[in-house]
């Protein structure tokens, strides 16, 4: 059925093609049967590879781009005549086209290589190539939804998408991202205020409009623990990459605890369904950093793992006690294993300097002088968030001597400074550290005192991800955080009225390895260009 | 033999006096090897003698042998070496009963290991010669066998080339080196070591050997080396580094003091002198920033390089 359709197909495009030849134009209905031929013989095509030879899947494809030929050339009718006579009887090869007779076999170059046209020439090649391309990814077994993609988008080069909370200025992903949450019962959190327009593509929401304002009491899709997780991320209440994974999990772990299975559902399949609006809710309510991101791919491989014959209270202890271990070996065993690394790198008399609130600094901070080192600290601090003086506070409650000065202060204080210990939101592939804004200026300028700067950085924030600028993919926290009211007065207070204003509160920045001298990990003290070595030895231990 | 892993002093006495004597028969019968590998000979032979009962005490008491030796001679080599050694050694699976079997296929591996960095000199020498033209104008820094070695291998290749050597104070070993390179019939000038950047106009590169290559890719050398690669560094000449495998060490100073006392002093000073801080340091380091390739038997590296070859061997 399929060669007699190929067959009668091209030579209904014959006849088509020797009365446009005549009259040069294509009725409605023909136009339509060319096309509908077109499609037949693409899924004539796909069945035929699906279960033929590759030889077979050659012959068709020599007819294919011939008759294709036909349907795609309306320039030149002249020309169309002679490739029209070898398409009954392909093999033999007409006199015209013998060159290209003898490669039928052989490989996907059709005869009409030799055309003269420049245009056909580079259809055909753009054709041979597809088609090749098709042939390849057959071998390699990919499915056949790709070859039909194939042919429409070889043509473009294939993108990978973008995740979607760095396209907000395009408003085709906007419009899907709103479909998806409405799909899933979630409120859309609107963006507030003037964007900067390097900025734009972000989202920047307002600390005064919680999602949970848009929500119904008492929500019947989201989780109550998560309700008031999205709550206590959105108003800056848990901030910190260690603190926010670590409520993510125990969140999960209530989550698990209250869940139960629906009648014919299993549960690996749909606690994994139940969690993903969970994840587009605290999303929405803050975007989710790159350590949550890698335990919530945990969370989901562990739970797809669980074996069917598992009751559902054996299942449910079992995810809380893997939830238990991942806290346990990736934070804090990682924490103490850091620590007694860093600790070597610390002698008396040192004078260290640290920025912001990071809680591995501070453990490793608190350990060393639990352990008698003689040193004092600098604690760096920055507006609006003057994370700085929670530091301040734990490191002066153990008895250790601070200064504290504001960022720019910095190259004041440098001179006095014999290292620099800094914290990492995350590590990405290229060895960039993305930590909070204001650590790249840190790095910069300790690099220019010939300051050794230290990054400390547990595996499980490593990231796959490759980025050399701050710009592709950041944070906007709300701009009202940025004005000030000193003596009553608030400066900036009506910066919406004016329409060139635009204030921009960045969260995070990236510091190019070249800063860095050195990071340590709970594998060890590695240097900032040996991550992806890590993020190797990591997926072969998986 | 042991309680707690301490050995007991009488044998304590007996072994360590036997050890330190092989260990400097070793070096004075053949002045040409490295002292690490005298240091994995003494060990292996160590290993052979050793009447130890257990596998546990077996790996202690090597780990005290190398701690003896690295009492003799500070270079960090030794230190490396050893523990590159031990590591090779209990890397198969030692799961057999018995124990005579178990220490049989631990010296088999102990003896593929020393044949194995017996020829990496000349793995090196191979991989470094082509990159000195013909014409070329060399600096190189103080006595090292293996740039000797290298040095050799391009005279054997019918190259002309011209070596200008540090003097290297306080023990002018670039004397000695310069000695060699006159046997070899190669045209050598010493010169000063404050001169080093007065000469290098006239250089096409620069090249050292290594005392021990630390994790971030930076080496550990004779002192001098550091001001030699910061000029050259400054005159935009290749400075490049040729070491063996076995000198990779797991340390990672940050910069000049960051570097362990154990390493900086020759073993005498340290054992008898009190007031170290008035002691000459005789090994510097060098950042990796200031290094365009390492020469090793595993081959040519970047400084960035070394720590996955260090990830590979040591984990």
């Amino acid at each position: 059925m399929a060669d007699c359709g190929e067959a009668n197909g091209p030579e209904r495009k014959n006849e088509i093609v020797r009365a446009k030849n005549e009259e040069k134009e294509l009725t409605k209905e023909e136009k339509q049967r060319l096309r509908k031929e077109k499609k037949q013989q693409k899924k004539q095509k796909e069945k035929k590879d699906d279960k033929g030879s590759s030889e077979k899947s050659g012959r068709e494809k020599t007819l294919d781009p011939l008759s294709a030929s036909q349907v795609l050339s309306t320039q030149s009718p002249t020309q169309k005549v002679p490739a029209s006579a070898p398409i009954p009887v392909p093999p033999s090869g007409a006199p015209s086209h013998s060159s290209g007779a003898p490669s039928h076999s052989s490989s996907g170059a059709p005869s009409p290589a030799d055309k003269p046209a420049k245009s056909k020439a580079e259809l055909k090649a753009e054709r041979r190539a597809r088609q090749e391309a098709d042939r390849a990814s057959k071998q390699q077994g990919s499915s056949s939804s790709s070859k039909t993609k194939a042919p429409a988008s070889d043509l473009n080069p294939v993108v990978k998408r973008l995740p979607e909370h760095v396209q907000v200025d395009d408003p085709a992903v906007v419009k899907r991202l709103a479909k998806k949450l409405e799909r899933q019962q979630i409120p859309l959190r609107s963006d507030y205020g003037y964007k900067v327009s390097l900025f734009s593509h972000l989202h920047q929401y307002s600390r005064k409009a919680p999602l949970t304002q848009l929500l119904s009491i008492p929500s019947s899709v989201i989780h109550p623990s998560i309700v008031r997780l999205g709550l206590q991320y959105s108003q800056g209440i848990v901030t910190g990459s260690n603190a926010r994974s670590v409520a993510l999990l125990h969140a999960f772990k209530q989550v698990i605890m209250d869940y139960s299975t629906p009648p014919n559902e299993e549960l690996s399949r749909d606690l994994v369904n139940k969690l993903k609006p969970y994840i587009s809710f605290l999303n929405q309510c803050r975007p989710l950093s790159a350590s949550m991101g890698n335990a919530i791919k945990y969370i989901k491989k562990e739970i797809s793992n669980i074996p069917s014959q598992y009751k559902e209270e054996e299942a449910k202890t079992k995810l809380l006690e893997c939830i238990d271990k991942y806290i346990d070996e990736k934070v804090v065993l990682a924490a103490k294993a850091i620590s007694k690394y860093a600790i070597e790198k610390i002698s008396d008399g040192d004078v260290i300097l640290v920025y912001g609130c990071s809680s591995l600094v501070n453990h490793i901070l608190c350990e060393a002088f639990d352990k008698n080192r003689k040193f004092r600290v600098i604690v760096v601090d920055s507006r609006p968030r003057l994370e700085g003086r929670e530091a301040l506070r734990r490191l002066v409650q153990i008895g250790i001597s601070c200064t504290y000065v504001l960022i720019s202060a910095l190259s004041y204080v440098l001179p006095e400074v014999s290292k620099v210990f800094l914290g990492a939101h995350a590590l990405l592939a290229n060895g960039y550290v993305m930590s909070r804004v204001g650590t790249s200026q840190i790095a910069l300028v300790a690099r220019a005192f010939n300051v050794p700067v230290l990054v400390c950085c547990e595996t499980y924030k490593f990231c796959e991800r490759v980025q050399t600028d701050s710009f592709v993919s950041n944070e906007l926290d709300d701009p009202d955080e940025l004005m000030v009211t000193r003596k009553g007065k608030t400066q900036l207070e009506d910066w919406h009225d004016l329409s060139t204003l635009g204030l921009l509160n960045l969260v995070y920045d990236v510091t190019p390895p070249d800063f860095v001298d050195l990071v340590i990990t709970d594998l060890g003290m590695i240097p900032c260009t040996s991550v992806p070595v890590v993020l190797r030895v990591k997926n072969v231990d998986q | 033999m042991y309680n707690g892993g301490v050995p007991r002093p009488s044998v304590l006495l007996e072994s360590w006096t036997e050890l330190v004597e092989y260990f400097r028969t070793q070096m004075r019968t053949d002045p040409d090897m490295a002292s690490a590998v005298a240091a994995i000979r003494t060990l292996l032979e160590f290993l052979r003698r050793d009447k130890g009962e257990t596998i546990l005490g077996l790996r202690e008491s090597l780990k005290w042998a190398t701690d003896c030796l690295t009492r003799v001679d500070s270079s960090v080599a030794v230190s490396s070496g050893g523990e590159l050694f031990l590591r090779f050694i209990s890397l198969t699976s030692l799961e057999h009963q018995d124990l005579a079997r178990c220490k049989k296929v631990m010296e088999e591996r102990g003896e593929l290991f020393l044949e194995k960095i017996s020829l990496s000199r000349t793995k090196v020498a191979k991989l470094c010669h082509t990159f000195i033209k013909d014409g070329a104008k060399i600096l190189t820094h103080s006595y090292s066998r293996v740039v000797l070695r290298v040095l050799e291998k391009a005279a054997a290749e019918k190259k002309r080339f011209t070596v200008y050597v540090t003097e290297s104070q306080p023990d002018t070993a670039g004397r000695q080196m310069a000695e060699a390179l006159r046997r070899l019939g190669v045209p050598v000038t010493v010169v000063l070591d404050a001169a080093v950047g007065y000469v290098l106009e006239k250089v096409d590169l620069v090249i050292v050997g290594a005392e021990g290559v630390v994790e971030s890719g930076g080496i550990i050398n004779k002192i001098g080396t550091y001001q030699m690669a910061v000029c050259s560094k400054a005159h935009n000449k290749p400075f490049y580094v040729v070491a063996e495998s076995f000198k990779f060490v797991r340390l990672y100073p940050l910069n000049q003091q960051d570097v362990p006392d154990r390493f900086k002093y020759k073993a005498d000073t340290l054992n008898n002198v009190s007031e170290l801080s008035k002691e000459h340091p005789v090994i510097d380091y060098t950042p990796p920033s200031l290094i365009t390739l390492l020469f090793t038997d595993l081959g040519v590296l970047t400084p960035s390089a070394v720590s996955d070859e260090l990830i590979k061997l040591y984990l």
